[in-house]
């Protein structure tokens, strides 16, 4: 009980060291933990966003580039298919389902795709979900009408009865600048319930609209970017893998999605190693700092060290107390580096749902919770060692003599 | 058989230049269980080397210091670190309480490392030095004589056998250090503890009815205090 009363008294004594080293400790674990939540949590969430599709055909290019372009909306398109090809892929009787989409263009930087309405009637995109209609009704395949994700309305200040132009391209370069803008005038039917899915941030009109789109090569009016597949039996995947990566020479079957998107994590996996390793750098910069705080009013406090021994303290308990206070210390930067994890990775979240419409969970329980400020309470305690060996071979004597 | 029992007590400290310095040379020393006695001693007679010899903060170069029959200088550090919490009370020339804990505190941190904090007692120790009202104060707060009071609580918190008062009115004005004195010496008695007192104040050394000189009893001492006419308290 004393030995806290020792530690809890030290602290206070030295509270503004004790809150800079604390700080220190909170910066570092919340950087620590905010690295491997999120890599956790990105991963697992991008390994499972597939938007209810198994796979995605599209022009001869690398799987991830399809699958990025066709179901995140990030990335260009790698070219396009023909309809004829389209026709022979959703004949083949283990395909359940194939919807094509066409991009080419966006308004104010939110990506327009052109689709078929059995998207929206008809498809899940997460077992037993469809999408969902917030306002308005689903547009027309054959005018010029448009249903806008959730995501994007809210941020284009799209509602039913907005009549807009898109811009050609992918990309928009802001206002004032040479944007070319096509002729063709749209109108929102509707708005789409939120998914949390990349949906929430297109602006989806018919196929035929933006194939047709003042502008576009009339040559190519009928291709595709790319098509969504749904598979009757997983194992035909293994074939039409065969089929169209290994035999054939024109297209990319990317299948299956999670694994194209676990390759990408595999590629980028150097970049969280970096940030984990800086990570544990700065927590161990912060043990040092503690060290230092420690040792340094370990010498300021020689004398009540020397008098604790006097009164009868063993120098296991002065050790004792002083490897306590370092664990102490750190034990309150880990508790306040949970709540900087949380604020960064509600940060994070915010950022990742901007740019991918990809909806990652802040409070989902993780077991680093637990083990990153269980292994900073360690590191503190380990770095108390040597301040409390300097309080162990105090000379009593030499403490209690007045000071000149 | 005595309480205390010193026999050919030497220590020495190397000096920056080399050789040995010896600083406690003492023949033989006895103290009686409950008894008073003060050692009249100027700087420069070891007398605080000797108490820190008798308390085991300091291990002797030869000789031996026996307290109620254990022999302090054969125990091991932890061993002497126990008999120091358990049957010795030290009062400091500059009281050394902690400063950043309470006037109970204090008393009761002591105690921790003896039989174990006791708050009841602690609280009535200070009740009895005249500090009932400011058992949470700090150091701080409290006058150099009321600090005095809270070590000579601190120092008979665990029933020790032996208090240990080195220059205890050395930081007091005179009245202060009559009161504070005579505090001690009442306390020691209403607790059964022998008091060893080391002083070269006249007032504190006239108190006492023995009185010896630490320069007589210590052959390394190199200068002496006269001692007075005793006088009772």
């Amino acid at each position: 009980m004393m030995l806290f009363l020792l530690v809890r008294r030290s602290l206070r004594q030295h509270l503004l060291s004790t809150l800079v080293t604390a700080f220190a400790i909170a910066l570092a674990g919340g950087l620590l933990m905010t690295v491997w939540s999120l890599k956790k949590q990105a991963r697992q969430t991008f390994e499972q966003m597939n938007g209810g599709w198994d796979a995605v055909l599209g022009a001869r290019s690398s799987k991830l580039q399809l699958v990025l372009n066709a179901i995140f909306h990030l990335e260009s398109s790698p070219g396009n298919i023909r309809p004829a090809d389209l026709q022979v892929l959703a004949s083949k009787p283990s395909v359940q389902a194939v919807v094509p989409i066409a991009m080419g263009d966006n308004f104010r930087g939110f990506r327009i795709v052109g689709t078929t309405t059995n998207l929206f009637s008809e498809h899940e995109y997460a077992p037993g979900q469809k999408f969902r209609l917030r306002d308005g009704r689903i547009f027309d395949d054959g005018l010029r009408e448009a249903l806008v994700g959730s995501f994007a309305a809210r941020q284009l200040g799209f509602a039913v009865g907005t009549e807009f132009r898109p811009y050609h391209g992918l990309n928009y370069a802001g206002e004032g600048t040479n944007n070319v803008q096509h002729d063709d005038t749209y109108v929102v039917v509707g708005v789409l319930e939120p998914s949390n899915t990349p949906a929430d941030r297109v602006v989806w009109i018919p196929l035929a609209g933006l194939q047709n789109m003042t502008g576009h090569d009339p040559n190519a009016a009928s291709d595709v970017s790319a098509a969504l597949v749904k598979l009757r039996d997983p194992a035909a995947g293994f074939r039409l893998d065969m089929e169209y990566n290994k035999q054939g020479n024109q297209f990319t079957f990317a299948w299956p999605i999670g694994t194209v998107m676990a390759q990408l994590f595999d590629k980028i996996g150097w970049f969280d190693r970096v940030l984990a390793l800086v990570a544990w750098l700065v927590a161990v910069v912060a043990a040092a700092s503690v060290l230092a705080s420690i040792y340094n009013s370990t010498s300021a406090r020689k004398r009540d060290l020397a008098i604790l021994r006097a009164l009868g303290a063993r120098r296991r308990v002065v050790f004792a107390s002083i490897v306590l206070e370092a664990a102490a210390t750190s034990a309150l930067g880990a508790l306040a580096g949970v709540a900087i994890q949380f604020a960064l990775l509600a940060g994070a979240a915010l950022v990742v749902r901007t740019q991918t419409g990809v909806v990652l969970d802040p409070w989902q329980p993780d077991w680093v919770w637990l083990w990153a400020p269980g292994a900073l309470v360690g590191l503190g305690a380990l770095a108390g060692i040597a301040p409390a060996w300097k309080a162990y071979r105090i000379d009593v004597a030499a403490g209690l003599a007045p000071e000149s | 058989m005595a309480l205390l029992e010193i026999r050919d007590l030497k220590k020495s400290f190397r000096t920056p230049d080399g050789p040995l310095h010896p600083v406690v040379d003492i023949p033989a020393f006895d103290l009686d269980a409950g008894a008073q006695i003060a050692l009249a001693g100027p700087s420069g007679t070891g007398k605080t080397t000797f108490l820190h010899l008798i308390a085991g903060i300091l291990t002797p170069d030869a000789g031996t210091v026996r307290l109620d029959g254990t022999e302090v200088s054969a125990l091991d550090e932890p061993a002497r670190d126990r008999l120091r919490a358990t049957s010795i009370g030290y009062i400091f020339q500059t009281f050394n309480l902690l400063q950043g804990f309470t006037c109970l505190e204090n008393v009761m941190l002591g105690m921790s490392f003896g039989p174990g904090a006791d708050r009841g007692r602690a609280a009535g120790l200070l009740e009895r030095v005249g500090l009932g009202a400011r058992l949470h104060h700090y150091p701080r707060q409290l006058s150099t004589g009321q600090q005095q009071r809270v070590a000579v609580a601190r120092a008979l918190a665990n029933h020790p056998r032996l208090v240990l008062a080195d220059e205890p009115t050395g930081n007091l004005d005179p009245e202060n250090a009559r009161d504070s004195l005579a505090l001690i010496r009442e306390t020691c008695a209403e607790n059964n503890a022998a008091l060893l007192i080391v002083s070269h104040d006249q007032t504190v050394l006239g108190a006492f009815g023995a009185v010896r000189s630490l320069a007589d009893l210590n052959r390394a001492a190199t200068t002496a205090t006269p001692i007075p006419n005793p006088t009772r308290p």
